[in-house]
């Protein structure tokens, strides 16, 4: 399973691999922001919790269709279903390299994008605490909507309608950490909450994922 | 000994059944041929025993991993090269060794060439590479040949004689003759499904409406 793990980083960082598109695309959101709300510190600061949690989330989304699109179309996602890897496990490395490529830049960048949206001095801390313990789920999440979209024509619409609804609980309790955190209030609640949503997400979701392939490769 | 049984099973394709009543055993050291027209049902029944689609009804029975089976597509990453595609299959498939495979199917000078640049017939003599760092006894080949010149139908004859030798087995779905004097052939047509009115398989919409 490692294998798989390594394939896919390695493809993500090949040509065309898509590596750096969701930072990049993140970084966009952040700096289209203060253009669109104006440059006054004040409003930025209130906000910037919420823009760069979901800056981060639709950054994500945006890679989200060639989880598993691409095994599919070149057929290597026949071949690992009749490979001797459970295929849960395989979703939870596809995930796992999602995460790697997508979700640890965005962790890493977020403290260097709070600058531009005024981030409050306390809060860098738990952006970054909230955003390493967020993401996560964000991708597993990701390749459930990726697997019941797989084999469909222009898939990508649907997956995001299909992922964002489920999205919604890491984003409120992601946001609300780093806007508690920056007022300095009690964070033990968003943190124990947003913490067991990604693990229940990392436990569970790999299952619905690899049946929702099973179910996509027969030939209906 | 007996490696793949197949007894009665029936297959559907797009909810109709295509195939019913498909009975064979495969031997080791035996090769069969699937035969029959387009549309007979050649893929669906390879992909029913590959387990990527339920039966419809009979079973078949074979030891736990020890089939590899190899669609239509090579299953290749365009942006690695034909070693690292080679590599990737024999750590799924925690195998060794990938130099005998890359030797067997002629890849030598192709190895460190990236797989988007090799020519139609080279990806599948790559896919077929990856059926031998798999290790398995069974191999299940949908239309190993496509786009093979004769040097390489031979040299893929001449792996699939190597596999039977040392105890293998192999069920092929192909039109042409693979030079594999020893392959039994099974022709599909007589076990085409009937039409519900012939007494065919009747569907569960049936069931509950008819």
């Amino acid at each position: 399973m490692i294998a798989l793990l390594l394939r896919d980083l390695r493809l993500a960082v090949r040509a065309g691999g898509g590596f750096g598109l969701g930072l990049a695309f993140f970084l966009i959101v952040v700096t289209l922001v203060p253009f669109g709300v104006g440059p006054e510190g004040g409003v930025l600061a209130r906000i910037a919790s919420g823009v760069l949690w979901l800056g981060a989330l639709l950054a994500c989304l945006l890679s989200l269709d060639r989880i598993f699109a691409l095994d599919y179309e070149d057929g290597t996602l026949d071949l690992l279903v009749t490979a001797p890897i459970p295929l849960e496990g395989a979703v939870s490395m596809k995930a796992a390299a999602h995460w790697i490529t997508t979700g640890l830049p965005l962790v890493l960048a977020a403290p260097v994008f709070g600058v531009l949206l005024h981030l409050p001095a306390p809060a860098y801390l738990w952006l970054v605490l909230s955003l390493l313990l967020g993401t996560p789920a964000l991708s597993v999440l990701g390749t459930f909507g990726a697997a019941l979209t797989v084999g469909l024509k222009r898939g990508g619409l649907l997956l995001s309608l299909l992922v964002l609804p489920l999205y919604v609980p890491t984003l409120i309790f992601g946001a609300e950490l780093v806007r508690r955190g920056a007022a300095g209030m009690e964070v033990r609640v968003p943190l124990l909450m947003l913490a067991g949503i990604t693990a229940a997400t990392i436990a569970l979701v790999p299952f619905a994922s690899a049946a929702a392939i099973r179910v996509n490769l027969r030939q209906a | 000994m007996t490696m793949l049984s197949v007894d009665n099973l029936s297959v559907t394709r797009g909810g109709l059944p295509v195939l019913e009543g498909v009975s064979f055993t495969l031997d080791a050291g035996r090769a069969l041929v699937l035969r029959g027209p387009n549309g007979i049902g050649k893929t669906t029944l390879l992909r029913t025993l590959a387990g990527l689609q339920p039966a419809l009804a009979g079973t078949v029975s074979m030891p736990a991993e020890t089939m590899a089976y190899a669609g239509h597509a090579d299953g290749l990453k365009a942006m690695l090269s034909v070693r690292e595609n080679l590599r990737f299959w024999a750590d799924v498939y925690a195998t060794p060794d990938i130099d005998p495979a890359i030797e067997q199917m002629n890849l030598r000078a192709l190895a460190d060439r990236a797989a988007h640049s090799l020519s139609a017939g080279q990806k599948r003599r790559l896919g077929l590479a990856r059926l031998l760092v798999t290790g398995r006894p069974i191999w299940v080949l949908d239309e190993p040949t496509v786009s093979l010149d004769a040097a390489s139908v031979a040299l893929f004859g001449a792996a699939v004689r190597a596999h039977l030798a040392t105890g293998g087995a192999a069920l092929m779905a192909t039109h042409i003759d693979l030079g594999i004097p020893e392959a039994e052939v099974l022709d599909l047509a007589p076990f085409k499904a009937r039409p519900p009115e012939q007494g065919g398989f009747r569907g569960s919409f049936d069931e509950a409406f008819g």
